[in-house]
């Protein structure tokens, strides 16, 4: 009897229902907490928890030195290593006032953009499984066991490299490199092809997608979007061309957005990234000069006192590093602005007045990592 | 006198029955296996191959696994409607296949033996009848759970099966006018006699009925119920081991009822194709419990193809597709075909 009535008590004498989404969820992409209170199918609003997967990434930048932090930050977006590591190296060879050699600089873009399609598959893959399409998913892990398989063979690591070193890389390529990009990158527009062919124009899919999480240009700009969440809603801001970084500008490419800032445009946008990524490639691989692939620096890294702010255009959004060092081998603070954190600020209101079958499908289109969130 | 009686009622219809749940249980038992390995082939995996060779002994593997799990019952749930309501699902999802007819008539050992259980003169009201207490168990599942999950997927799937029962049942409307029976083996042998498989006079209709089939067994495009990255499971979210099989069993005793209604209904049930070429005559005496078999089968792998290709709908527009598109098409074709069937003669005299 008693059971009888807590049920009622729960379930009807209250005209909302709240349901908490997560942190064991299968569609949240790691352990994001989301509390939903929903008027039947509805949803009324939704909260974020974060910090279920909080390891004091920033302040374990105070204790390691320069070097040794690099690693760690390896764990932050774990779909793009790379980029994390691109920049924070990046950011300490400002600190220092050195560049990386040009050899350096090129293999840099070529993995970064290697990896930008690897993360893409994956959001890919995992978005189109929320939303019910299962196939995509591992035809996209088909694509991408080729590119990881390309990291193993370079760094011996496939999802948390530590590919680059402050200065320049500190691997040589291996032989036969050029031409395994080469073979990878080639059929790569194809099958971005066929997995439109299973979407785009799919009923169903625009259905889902369509309408659903739509963010005004101004809206996106005031919350802080960035990335293919930002140029989805129309807005043509990307920092490899906005303010060009490593060798960016010695390449061909183009920045699609998108004009409603819908689930759909994102999905239409983060597609032709991947072919834009896959023509970076394809233009690096025959680029690479030869020469040193490490600049000159001293073993012991002791950047001037003074601090940096520098930014990277990471598959996710604007990935920024801010350090200020006190002139130790260790920074004084390390700060990171992680894409995935900001962006996940638009959930609420993406969400808001939408059917629990859209948060899923937001989660999804916002591209979010956990790790990188709460760091 | 007596001894026949007793064949002829008691003795060859717990024959048939055996027969038909042994037959059933091993089909769901490899259903399930070749789903697995169909979406894998179209996955660019291989799916199972560790149990025997190319896991073929899976299905036994995964029913003794499901058997040994620890049968949980959550502590705040309603323990008694929480156990029946598996039951509630699986036994409509059994006793819809008293009235298919597998195959014709034949002569075993001099006695004339149907090749079905029994052939009820409301066969097809049976089977949608019976069909529908199967939701039932659906709801008091997610219901008796006292979980919100589960509560969520319980109320789509009232609401989904509602809608689409009464689609479903206006598509075959057309059949019946055609047949003049809703008798089973009755709209078979019509389909016989007129030389035409009723898809061929109610495309329209099988369509319908066969889109309204998937949505009501609660499979993708339609699984909405169980949409594991929404609701987690759905209704049989706390559902653990043996009962969450029964769910399980239920939901492909189904699909293999809407296939074979599909096949008995639109495609000829155990009639061979092709009966006017010559040529082709030979195809006659294969079995006719093959041909329905085959026929089956095709919609089977429909259903996993589906699976393989589509996103899901929402809630929201699972309902306008079914109440807006597929009723008042269902209607149409309805009307359409019974004015046709009078003017134009035929059908049911």
């Amino acid at each position: 009897m008693s059971t009888n009535e807590a049920l009622k008590e729960t379930l009807f004498d209250a005209s909302e229902l709240t349901v908490s989404m997560g942190p064991q969820h299968p569609s949240t992409h790691g352990v994001l907490q989301v509390k939903l209170k929903l008027d039947g199918e509805r949803v009324i609003d939704a909260e974020c928890v974060i910090g279920y997967l909080h390891r004091g990434v920033e302040k374990l930048g105070e204790h390691q030195t320069y070097g040794q932090f690099v690693p760690t930050l390896d764990r932050m977006d774990y779909i793009a290593a790379v980029s994390n590591c691109l920049g924070y190296c990046e950011t300490i060879e400002k600190l220092l006032g050195i560049t990386a050699p040009p050899r350096a600089q090129y293999i840099r873009v070529l993995m970064t953009e290697l990896n930008r399609i690897t993360s893409h598959l994956l959001w890919l893959g995992t978005h189109a499984l929320d939303i019910g399409a299962m196939t995509v998913f591992l035809y996209a892990f088909r694509e991408r066991e080729e590119i990881l398989k390309i990291f193993e063979n370079y760094c011996g690591a496939r999802l948390t490299t530590h590919m680059f070193r402050i200065g320049g890389t500190q691997y040589e390529l291996y032989e036969g490199f050029h031409d395994q990009v080469r073979t990878s990158i080639k059929d790569f527009p194809k099958k971005v092809d066929e997995y439109e062919t299973l979407l785009t124009q799919n009923r169903i899919w625009i259905g889902r997608t369509r309408g659903v999480g739509a963010i005004s240009a101004k809206a996106a700009i005031d919350i802080g979007l960035t990335g293919p969440a930002l140029r989805g809603s129309g807005v043509n801001w990307d920092l490899r061309k906005a303010k060009p970084y490593a060798v960016y500008s010695d390449f061909e490419f183009d920045i699609p957005t998108g004009s409603t800032g819908d689930t759909y445009d994102r999905y239409m946008v983060r597609m032709e990234e991947m072919r834009q990524s896959a023509r970076i490639v394809s233009q690096a691989v025959e680029k690479i000069p030869d020469g040193p692939l490490m600049a000159k620096l001293s073993k012991i890294i002791k950047p001037p006192v003074g601090d940096i702010y520098h930014s990277i255009e990471s598959p996710k959004g604007e990935l920024g590093y801010y350090i200020v060092s006190d002139n130790s081998t260790m920074a004084y603070r390390a700060r990171v602005r992680p894409p995935s954190f900001v962006n996940l600020q638009a959930l609420k209101q993406m969400v808001k007045g939408h059917m629990v079958a859209d948060v899923v499908a937001v989660i999804g289109t916002l591209d979010i990592v956990l790790g990188e969130i709460d760091r | 006198m007596d001894l026949n009686f007793a064949i002829d009622y008691v003795i060859i219809p717990f024959i048939k029955i055996g027969v038909v749940f042994a037959a059933l249980s091993g089909v769901i038992a490899y259903l399930t296996l070749l789903e697995r390995k169909v979406i894998a082939f179209m996955q660019v995996r291989l799916g199972p191959m560790r149990v025997g060779p190319h896991g073929l002994l899976q299905p036994i593997a995964d029913g003794l696994k499901l058997m040994l799990k620890e049968d949980i019952v959550p502590e705040r749930a309603d323990r008694w409607i929480f156990t029946l309501a598996p039951i509630m699902t699986l036994i409509p999802a059994f006793i819809v296949f008293a009235v298919i007819p597998f195959g014709p008539t034949v002569n075993i050992f001099g006695r004339k033996v149907g090749l079905y259980i029994t052939d009820i003169n409301i066969g097809a009201l049976y089977v949608m009848a019976i069909s529908s207490i199967g939701i039932l168990g659906i709801i008091l599942g997610g219901w008796a759970s006292n979980s919100k999950y589960p509560l969520l997927g319980a109320l789509r799937s009232a609401a989904q099966m509602v809608s689409y029962e009464v689609a479903l049942g206006f598509s075959i409307m057309g059949v019946f006018i055609l047949s003049g029976t809703l008798s089973l083996v009755g709209i078979v042998e019509a389909q016989r006699d007129s030389h035409y498989w009723y898809v061929f006079l109610q495309p329209l209709g099988f369509i319908l009925f066969f889109i309204c089939g998937v949505a009501e067994t609660n499979r993708a495009p339609f699984d909405l119920p169980e949409a594991e990255s929404e609701l987690v499971a759905g209704f049989h979210t706390e559902y653990s081991g043996f009962r969450f099989s029964l769910f399980f069993l239920a939901e492909y005793a189904a699909m293999i009822v809407i296939s074979s209604m599909a096949v008995t209904l639109f495609w000829g049930g155990w009639l061979p194709p092709f009966p006017n070429v010559p040529a082709l005559a030979f195809l006659g005496f294969i079995p006719g419990i093959f041909w329905f078999a085959a026929k089956v089968a095709v919609f089977l792998y429909f259903y996993l193809w589906f699976r393989a290709s589509w996103p899901r709908y929402r809630y929201d527009q699972l309902m306008k597709v079914g109440w807006q598109v597929l009723m008042p098409l269902a209607i149409a074709n309805l009307i359409v075909t019974a004015i046709l069937v009078l003017v134009l003669g035929g059908g049911a005299k």
